[in-house]
């Protein structure tokens, strides 16, 4: 890795999403808009007593997730389109490095993501008065590694599709079973042995616990801290995969 | 290291079509080299392998004195692929900066790239908005920003104006004069005439490997389009027959080429008999 390539080339990726307003537009406002969604489904519905609101459930999990998704789709139609554009294969006969181009990508996107889960967190705190017993940073640091985790499998999956239709197919097959079994739906302890032993795999599922525990634990608990290591393990495995992908020479 | 580029014995295999069958050729330092041939010959495969992206099933490509593809070479070597390879949602000079900036070059120098080749007024433009002429000088700017040694350019001239492809040409024999080596494509014949040297490629075989001139002689006719039929006719034949092969046997003006003709000529009728 060479620090000047992967800072020109986190800046070019910058630079395209700042010239594509629409997109930037949908990144900022999206979460807000589904925040406000999911705040009017909950309002008339009864709190358990001795629980966080449906609403707290719900808004601090979309919180973390929502990065994810939507980094995930746009890091793969981003990696497709250098790979059928041609720049890919121009880029690879250039000084820079596989492991440039994988983590100016994933700089890039996680500098997006940060933007965005402040913004989301600001509405979610600020207007809907979205309750949690740890910190708000500890929300966004959450969100910003599960956005990398999204960038990460999204520059590996991209090596799969050779089309854009089949890019944004990948969604549904990655992310929907991690949304499913992450506990958010049916807490992991309820699920079948095998259900639980598959969204074990998953590292969404630890990415829901982190959240939950900053929900229920005013300080960082050590179950959090261990949650967030598996992510990031998922985030190193992902980009090696993705490095993998990456060849020189084709056919 | 007196070639700017040598192939020996090259095979290369694109799914289970072969398509080059066993080329050996070299390219002269500080001179503009013509590829031409067809669609589909095996131009941009042959292309491919010089700048090291290319799967080769065998033979061997040296470039500037080391294998093709090594990293030693990715700062030294400029590839343009034929599609424009540039980021459509980027700026002229945004793009050129980029790929300044991979070669450790600055904002002025990319400026300057993007001025020669005549899209100075276009420079704050995003490249998706230009016509394919111009995103195609986009992409030739990317290429020469970092004043490469070796300079791979794959059709550059494609949709070009005629005042701005004389231009362009100009500019690639300013750039050889001062010392860099151009391997230049097309399937225009009229361009042959414009370069230093060529080969000639059809169906993944060297068909000539020569100066301009000594095609023209070789054949006998002075129109480079002509002489380039007849050589192919008669290296089909010569492949039915025998392996004495055309191409004008090492003939060479003693210009640039001179004393690295040597075997060429042969080399291109083992290629067209192979």
């Amino acid at each position: 890795m060479n620090a000047r390539i992967l800072a020109a080339t986190t800046g070019r990726v910058l630079r395209q999403l700042r010239h594509d307003r629409r997109t930037v537009a949908l990144l900022v406002l999206v979460p807000a808009l589904l925040l406000t969604l999911v705040y009017y489904m909950y309002a008339d519905q009864p709190t358990p007593p001795g629980q966080p609101s449906m609403f707290d459930r719900v808004a601090l999990v979309m919180l973390g997730v929502f990065p994810f998704v939507i980094m995930f789709l746009v890091t793969s139609i981003a990696m497709l389109r250098e790979r059928t554009s041609g720049t890919l294969e121009r880029l690879l006969t250039t000084p820079l490095g596989r492991l440039d181009l994988l983590f100016g990508y994933g700089i890039a996107f996680g500098l997006a993501a940060a933007g965005q889960a402040a913004i989301a967190s600001a509405v979610a705190y600020w207007v809907f008065g979205l309750t949690t017993a740890g910190s708000s940073a500890l929300v966004i640091v959450i969100a910003v590694v599960n956005a990398v985790l999204g960038v990460a499998l999204g520059l590996f999956c991209s090596a799969f599709a050779r089309t854009e239709f089949q890019a944004v197919q990948f969604m549904p097959v990655v992310v929907i079973p991690q949304l499913l079994l992450c506990g958010l739906f049916v807490a992991r302890d309820e699920m079948a042995g095998w259900l639980q032993a598959v969204s074990d795999a998953l590292p969404l599922s630890y990415a829901v616990e982190a959240l939950q525990e900053v929900g229920a634990h005013a300080e960082p608990t050590a179950t959090m801290w261990r949650d967030l290591g598996v992510v990031a393990g998922a985030v190193v495995l992902a980009l090696a995969l993705a490095a993998a992908t990456l060849r020189r020479r084709s056919g | 290291m007196d070639h700017a580029i040598a192939v020996r014995d090259l095979v290369v295999d694109r799914g289970r079509r072969r398509v080059l069958h066993g080329v050996t050729c070299a390219v002269p330092r500080g001179a503009v080299t013509g590829l031409l041939g067809p669609s589909g010959s095996g131009k941009t495969t042959l292309m491919r392998a010089v700048v090291g992206v290319q799967t080769v099933r065998s033979g061997s490509v040296t470039v500037l004195g080391r294998p093709a593809g090594s990293p030693a070479l990715r700062s030294r070597v400029g590839y343009l692929t034929q599609a424009p390879s540039v980021y459509a949602d980027l700026t002229v000079a945004e793009n050129a900066r980029y790929f300044a900036a991979l070669h450790g070059r600055g904002r002025a120098e990319a400026d300057r790239s993007v001025a020669d080749v005549g899209l100075a007024d276009a420079a704050g433009q995003l490249v998706g908005s230009l016509s394919g002429g111009q995103r195609s000088r986009a992409s030739l700017a990317c290429a020469l920003v970092g004043e490469p040694e070796l300079v791979v350019l794959d059709e550059p001239t494609v949709g070009q104006d005629p005042v701005l492809r004389a231009d362009l040409w100009a500019r690639f024999h300013a750039l050889a004069a001062a010392g860099t080596t151009l391997l230049v494509s097309s399937h225009v014949m009229d361009e042959a005439a414009r370069c230093d040297r060529l080969l000639l490629i059809r169906e993944g075989r060297l068909v000539a490997d020569d100066t301009p001139d000594a095609v023209r002689a070789a054949a006998g006719v002075d129109d480079l389009d002509e002489a380039f039929l007849r050589l192919i006719r008669a290296s089909e034949a010569a492949a039915g027959q025998d392996d004495g092969g055309p191409g004008g046997g090492g003939q060479d003006d003693g210009g640039r080429g001179g004393g690295q003709a040597d075997g060429l000529g042969r080399a291109a009728g083992e290629g067209a008999a192979s």
